[in-house]
Formats: C-alpha cells, sequence, structure tokens
C-alpha cells in the first residue's frame, strides 16, 4: 500500500512535457498545396507529371493562337515563315477575311441581311424559351415551334411577291447551315419524339409495336447511314416531280434520326413521373389527351429539360456529318477554304480547325454549362 | 334503369368505348403506314425503272473491279462485291475492336484521375473530358488526319522510329514478326495455360466453398496464360524474325503498313469515347456510397481489397451498362471513316459499290442490317450481364 502515497508516485511526471509541434498548416495557399498536390510520394510524382504534360501542352498552344500568331494580312504572303520570323502562329487574317463565307457560305451579299434577321429571330425565340425568369412560355413555345419556323423559311428562302427575292438552298452555307439543320432537328424532334415517347408508353399493341421498331431502328443505326439513306432512298420514294433538294433531304434524315433519341429522353421523363399522377387525372375524368397535355408532360418535360439540352449538343454536334452527303455546312465551308491556294500555308489547316474548334466548343459549352445549371436548380426545388 | 343490370356492363356506344375506339385506331394507323410503304414502294418501282437500274442481289457475285487500301483477306481488282463487303465488314470491325480497347484504358484512367485528390490530376482530367466531349467526332478526325497525320514529313525524309520503324506522311510501317521454325509450341503452350488455369479457378473455387482458404487465381491465371507460353517461347530459343520495312526511292517494301487514315480513325475515335467512358467511370465509382469502404475498412480489409472486392463489383453494375452503350456508339462512329477515306464498311458499300451499282435500297439495308445486328447482338449480350449482376432482392 506503500506506492499510493505521495512520495511513492514514481509514475507521475515531475515537469511538464515539451509541447507537440504545431499540426501542419491544412489551410491556406501553402496547406492546400501540402494536401491537394504533396501528399505523398505517389501524389508528388503525380503533381510532376501532370505538371510537365500542363507546361508541355500550354505554352505551345497559346503561342500558336496568340502570340506567334497572325492577325492581319491580305493573302497567304503574311502567314509564310520569313527570316525575321522564323516560327509563324495561327493565320488569323485568313480567318477574318473569309468569315463571311463561313458565316453565310455562298448566300448573295445583298441578301445576307437576311440571314441576320434569321438569327436575331432565332436568339429571341430560345432566350423566350430557356430563360429561367421568362414568362408565358407556352406563347414562346407556340412562337418557337410555329411561327419563328414559317418566318425563317420566308427569310432565307425568299418570297418575290413582297420583295424577297428567292435564294435557292444551294447558296445556303456556313454557319447558316449548321444552325438550320440543327434548328430544323430541334424543333421538328421535340413534338416527333413526345409522340413517339407516348406511342412506345401506349396500351395500343401496334401504336406501341411500330413506334418501338422506329426507335430501335433509328438507334441502332449510324447517322451517316440514315443520311445516305435520306441522300439517295428517299428522291426514290416519292414521285419524280416531287424529288426534294439536297438540303431537304439532309433535313428530314436529321430530323428523323434526332426524334428516335429524343423519344427516348422522353420517355425517361415520363418514367420518372409517379403512378398517382396519371390515377389522378384519370379520376378527375381527363381524357388521354388532356392528361397528357395538362398533367403529365409539363412535369416530365421539365425534368428533362438538362437531358433535352444534352441531346441537343449531341445533335449539334452530328449536324457536321451533313458535311459527308455534300452540304456545305459550317465545317464544309472551313475544309473547302482551307486548300484555297490564295491562303495556302503550312498553318491554314491548323488555322482552320482551331477556328472551328472554337466556335463549336463555345457552343456547346454554353449549351451544357446551361444544363447543368438547370439540373442543379431542379434537384434543388425537389429537394426541398 | 333496372338493378338487374349492375353485373353486366353497362351498353356504351362503340363511340365511347376505349377498346372499340383503340381498335380503330390501330387500323387507321396500319392503313397509313401500309399506304405509305405502298406508295413509297410503288414510287421506287417506278423510279428504278426509270432508271434502268437493276433489283435484287445479283450484283453481289460481279466482279468489283476497283482497289481498297486496306485488306485483311485476300482481295483484288477481280474479287466480288460480296467480297468486297467482307473486307469493309472487318476493316470497320477492326477499328471499333482496337478503339473499344484503347478507349477503355484511356477512358478509366481519365475517370478516376478525376476523382483524384490530387488538384492537379483531377484538374487536367476534367480539361480533357471537358475539350473533347464539346469538340465534333468529325473535326476531331479531320484534325488528326490532315493537321497531324498528313503534316508528316515526305517519304523521302521518313522518321525513322527506333526498332527499325518508318513514320511519314503515308503511314506508319512497323517490323513484320514472322513465325519461325517451332514457333508453333508457343500457341499450344497458350491453350494449355488457358485450360489449366480454368480448372484451377474451378478447383479454388471448391476449395474456397468447402474449407475458406482463398488461392491467388490471379496470379496462377497469369503465370499459366502469359508466363507458360512465354517461358516455352524463350526455351525454344525465341523463334521469330522480323520483316524489317526498307525505304526505296518511291515507296516502302516489306513491314506492316499503317494506313494514316486507320491511324486517324483509331485516334479520333478512342479519344472521343474515352471522354465519354471518363464520365461513365467516374460516375460509376461515385454511386458506390463512401459507407461501404467504410465498412469494408471496419471489417480489416486491406485498400486493395476493399477496392477489389467491394467497390468495384458494385461500381461495375453500374458502369456496365452505360459503358456498352459507349461501345456501340464507337462501333457506329466508325462510319465517319467515309469522311477521311479509311475504308470500312460505308466508304466500300454505301460508298463506292453504291455508286458502281446504283442499287441504293439494296446496298443500304444490307449496310444497315449490319449495324442493327451488330446493335442488336450487343443488347442482348448486355440484358444476359444485367440479369447476372442485377442486385438480388427480396
Amino acid at each position: 500500500m506503500a506506492a499510493h502515497t505521495p512520495s511513492g508516485t514514481s509514475y507521475v511526471r515531475a515537469q511538464a512535457v515539451a509541447p507537440l509541434p504545431p499540426p501542419l498548416v491544412e489551410s491556406g495557399a501553402i496547406g492546400w498545396l501540402r494536401t491537394a498536390l504533396f501528399s505523398g510520394p505517389l501524389n508528388i510524382v503525380l503533381t510532376i507529371l501532370s505538371g510537365a504534360l500542363i507546361v508541355l501542352i500550354v505554352p505551345p498552344l497559346l503561342n500558336f493562337l496568340i502570340f506567334d500568331a497572325t492577325w492581319s494580312g491580305a493573302d497567304r504572303e503574311a502567314c509564310l515563315a520569313r527570316p525575321d520570323r522564323p516560327v509563324v502562329g495561327a493565320c488569323w487574317a485568313f480567318i477574318r477575311e473569309r468569315l463571311g463565307y463561313f458565316i453565310y457560305g455562298f448566300y448573295p451579299i445583298a441578301e445576307r441581311w437576311r440571314v441576320d434577321a434569321f438569327f436575331v429571330l432565332l436568339t429571341i425565340g430560345i432566350i423566350w424559351l430557356l430563360a429561367p425568369t421568362a414568362r408565358r412560355r407556352t406563347l414562346g413555345a407556340i412562337y418557337f415551334f410555329v411561327v419563328m419556323p414559317v418566318l425563317a423559311c420566308v427569310l432565307l428562302l425568299g418570297w418575290p411577291a413582297i420583295g424577297l427575292p428567292e435564294v435557292s438552298t444551294t447558296q445556303w452555307g456556313g454557319m447558316l447551315v449548321t444552325v438550320v439543320v440543327s434548328g430544323v432537328g430541334i424543333v421538328f424532334s421535340l413534338p416527333i419524339g413526345i409522340v413517339l415517347a407516348l406511342g412506345r408508353r401506349s396500351r395500343m399493341p401496334l401504336v406501341k409495336l411500330f413506334s418501338v421498331i422506329f426507335i430501335e431502328f433509328v438507334r441502332g443505326v449510324p447517322l451517316v447511314t440514315v443520311l445516305f439513306m435520306a441522300s439517295v432512298m428517299l428522291p426514290l420514294f416519292v414521285p419524280e416531280q416531287w424529288s426534294p433538294d439536297k438540303l431537304l433531304r439532309a433535313l428530314v434524315g436529321v430530323a428523323l434520326f434526332a426524334s428516335a433519341y429524343m423519344a427516348e429522353v422522353v420517355r425517361a421523363g415520363l418514367q420518372a413521373i409517379p403512378r398517382g399522377q396519371y390515377e389522378g387525372a384519370m379520376a378527375v375524368g381527363l381524357s388521354y389527351w388532356r392528361m397528357m397535355g395538362l398533367i403529365i408532360l409539363p412535369q416530365a418535360l421539365r425534368v428533362t429539360i438538362p437531358n433535352i439540352v444534352n441531346s441537343y449538343i449531341a445533335l449539334f454536334k452530328d449536324t457536321t456529318l451533313v458535311f459527308i452527303v455534300g452540304i456545305f455546312d459550317f465545317l464544309r465551308t472551313i475544309e473547302a477554304a482551307r486548300v484555297d491556294p490564295k491562303w495556302a500555308t503550312p498553318v491554314t489547316s491548323t488555322t482552320g480547325y482551331a477556328f472551328a474548334a472554337i466556335v463549336y466548343f463555345i457552343c456547346c459549352y454554353l449549351m451544357s454549362r446551361y444544363a447543368r445549371d438547370m439540373e442543379a436548380r431542379l434537384t434543388t426545388t425537389h429537394r426541398r | 334503369m333496372s338493378r338487374a343490370g349492375a353485373d353486366e356492363k353497362p351498353a356504351i356506344s362503340p363511340l365511347h368505348d376505349p377498346r372499340w375506339r383503340s381498335a380503330v385506331y390501330q387500323v387507321l394507323l396500319c392503313a397509313v403506314i401500309v399506304f405509305l410503304v405502298y406508295s413509297a414502294v410503288d414510287n421506287a418501282a417506278q423510279n428504278l425503272q426509270r432508271a434502268r437500274i437493276a433489283s435484287g442481289f445479283d450484283f453481289w457475285h460481279r466482279t468489283a473491279g476497283f482497289d481498297i487500301s486496306q485488306t485483311l483477306i485476300d482481295y483484288s481488282t477481280v474479287s466480288t462485291y460480296g467480297r468486297a463487303f467482307w473486307v469493309g465488314l472487318l476493316n470497320t470491325l477492326l477499328v471499333a475492336g482496337l478503339g473499344i480497347i484503347i478507349a477503355t484504358i484511356i477512358g478509366f484512367i481519365v475517370g478516376i484521375a478525376r476523382l483524384s485528390k490530387n488538384a492537379l490530376v483531377s484538374r487536367l482530367a476534367g480539361g480533357y473530358v471537358e475539350v473533347i466531349r464539346n469538340l465534333p467526332l468529325l473535326l476531331q478526325l479531320l484534325f488528326w488526319y490532315n493537321a497531324v497525320l498528313k503534316a508528316l514529313p515526305e517519304l523521302s525524309d521518313s522518321l525513322v522510329l527506333p526498332g527499325g520503324a518508318f513514320l511519314n506522311n503515308r503511314g506508319l510501317f512497323l517490323p513484320q514478326p514472322v513465325a519461325g521454325a517451332g514457333f508453333s509450341v508457343v500457341p499450344l503452350m497458350f491453350v494449355i495455360g488457358l485450360a489449366g488455369a480454368l480448372l484451377f479457378r474451378v478447383w479454388a473455387k471448391r476449395r474456397q466453398e468447402r474449407t475458406g482458404l482463398q488461392a491467388p487465381i490471379l496470379l496462377a491465371t497469369f503465370l499459366l496464360v502469359i508466363g507458360l507460353p512465354l517461358a516455352a517461347f524463350l526455351l525454344s530459343g525465341v523463334p521469330i524474325e522480323f520483316g524489317y520495312p526498307e525505304k526505296g526511292r518511291f515507296n516502302i517494301r516489306g513491314g506492316i503498313e499503317i494506313l494514316p487514315e486507320f491511324m486517324a480513325l483509331l485516334f479520333g475515335l478512342s479519344i472521343y469515347t474515352a471522354a465519354f467512358i471518363a464520365e461513365v467511370v467516374r460516375a460509376g465509382i461515385l454511386a458506390v456510397s463512401h459507407g461501404q469502404t467504410e465498412a469494408a475498412y471496419s471489417l480489416g480489409l486491406r485498400p486493395g481489397q476493399t477496392l477489389r472486392r467491394v467497390v468495384i463489383p458494385q461500381a461495375m453494375r453500374v458502369i456496365v451498362p452505360p459503358l456498352t452503350n459507349q461501345y456501340l456508339n464507337l462501333t457506329k462512329n466508325s462510319s465517319l471513316a467515309v469522311a477521311i477515306g479509311y475504308p470500312d464498311l460505308v466508304q466500300i458499300f454505301a460508298g463506292t459499290v453504291l455508286n458502281q451499282t446504283g442499287q441504293a435500297v439494296e446496298v443500304i439495308a444490307i449496310t444497315m442490317a449490319v449495324y442493327l445486328t451488330i446493335s442488336l447482338v450487343t443488347s442482348l449480350l448486355m440484358n444476359w450481364y444485367n440479369a447476372r449482376i442485377a442486385l438480388v432482392e427480396r
């Protein structure tokens, strides 16, 4: 028992222990570096490797696109390497000179304002439909899906009776065609896609069968073959005098293709609607179309907006394939311009592709940002 | 109204009976579709007759008369259109198969890198995915083909790569391995190793069920399938020779020639699809809740075991269906070969053969049927796999 006396407590320290060193900084810039980049040997190796990769990619890219680039000039001479300038970057002078061609194709110069007007009409429609704060969206939808297409047809094709000379679609080109093709795809694919999606979920076996066959058939084959089919088989299937022009054939192909994909997107939205909504609508005595139009579709389409926009991004990228059936879309005009002898330099091709890449990237990135924001907005309202 | 009729269905006029209505709608729909198909066929017959284009599949056995730059089977200008079809199909399958392998490897690396705690690595991977996904595939193919591979040096200044390979704007020329005498023992050993590995698996599984002891299946499989043929290869005195490409004045003889069109298509397809696969992988791993990892740790599993036995099997359930979709997309996208002149099915068949024979209906139908078959077979396999790995719930 003696060990319990104060004199026997040899296991109790007589002096305070020296304080431990403070923990490593985990906040602030240094802390971030330590936790995010240099937390262990493997991490340090990874950091060094990716740092090297960034150094390998970014400075040459910036040099090519900005610092060594040629910004003005009349022809290829401006973009050739000279003794006093051994390294030449992107030839932006070429893009500047051919910009009109990239946007309008061969559209008559005096009539180009009509294309600009079409772009303005389209922008109004898009903002009206997609802006989160927009009012009277039903009216916007009528404008976008009915009024605008008619106005666009009149504007772009011309109507001599009201003083707009006719412009044949063979003269269309560049961004105009890209926008028209994706616009037609968007305008037609949503309604057809909704009908197909409803058909696929229908209780009528034949309606369901035809919808499934169409959707699975189109989704099972590449767009290239659909476009080939539209361009070589469509003229066979109609009486000779109705033979559609080249652009129209491609438009039909794109619209059918986009509809099948849209149908699946819409179907996913329809499946997300709880059964109670259908039963509730039937219980208050709504007919099938009123139930769909007033209760189910508004909810289903709302939750699928991000997916719809995502499939529009895919559609916008896929419009480049009309190139293959010989239509002068944006990419095709760049392909045509880059081999123009007037601007033939070693950097012309790369400049053309860089320009196309920047344009496509900006368009697609903005759309995907919108889809993501919308998704975030939707999940917060649901989470509440 | 008497109460007697309560058990019977009330009499409704056919106008308001849903069954009648749906029957009428379906008959109408059928009539419209039959009419459309009939008039299309009728018009097509008339138009074809007017253009004097034959119909039927007789052209299959006629001489094609054109050359193809890449053939995996014997083909020459005197071969038939049918043979040209097989050449195109094999070329499509070759680029799709290799593309799937490369895209999967890049996609898994990038997808895991996006989840890395290292900020630089995850942002680099994120940047890759953002940029590649937002650019049209066709633009990327044209870039690889016209701006990169066609911009390589001419034949006379070919880049000489280590190991006797040449790279120039006509393609990549690699040494061709030629099996020497006694090489046949290697594939034999491979087959034996494969059989051995399967037997070992069965044995190990039975033993584990009986005693709970685990056998190193992965190591044994690796040793048997790779190690055994390799040992046979080395012990039999490396029975392989290389046919090196030789550079002449105007062309390169010998070796394996890889077309720039093929390389561009392979790069473009794999890099593009890899960005989508990376997103699939990322979503799959994020779908396994962190509680699973914590639970595995608390049971005493090591990090490697946790990953192999807990996280990956569950992530695969989420990953595999969209992954197959991406494989199908890659296969379908390989039809963009036509834009850069790689001789795939679409370029040969829906391009050259269609132009020569003019038999649009038959040619397009065959081409589409091939892609449809690939899609349907893949979805069947997919459904089988899904059923196998689906969560078994009560």
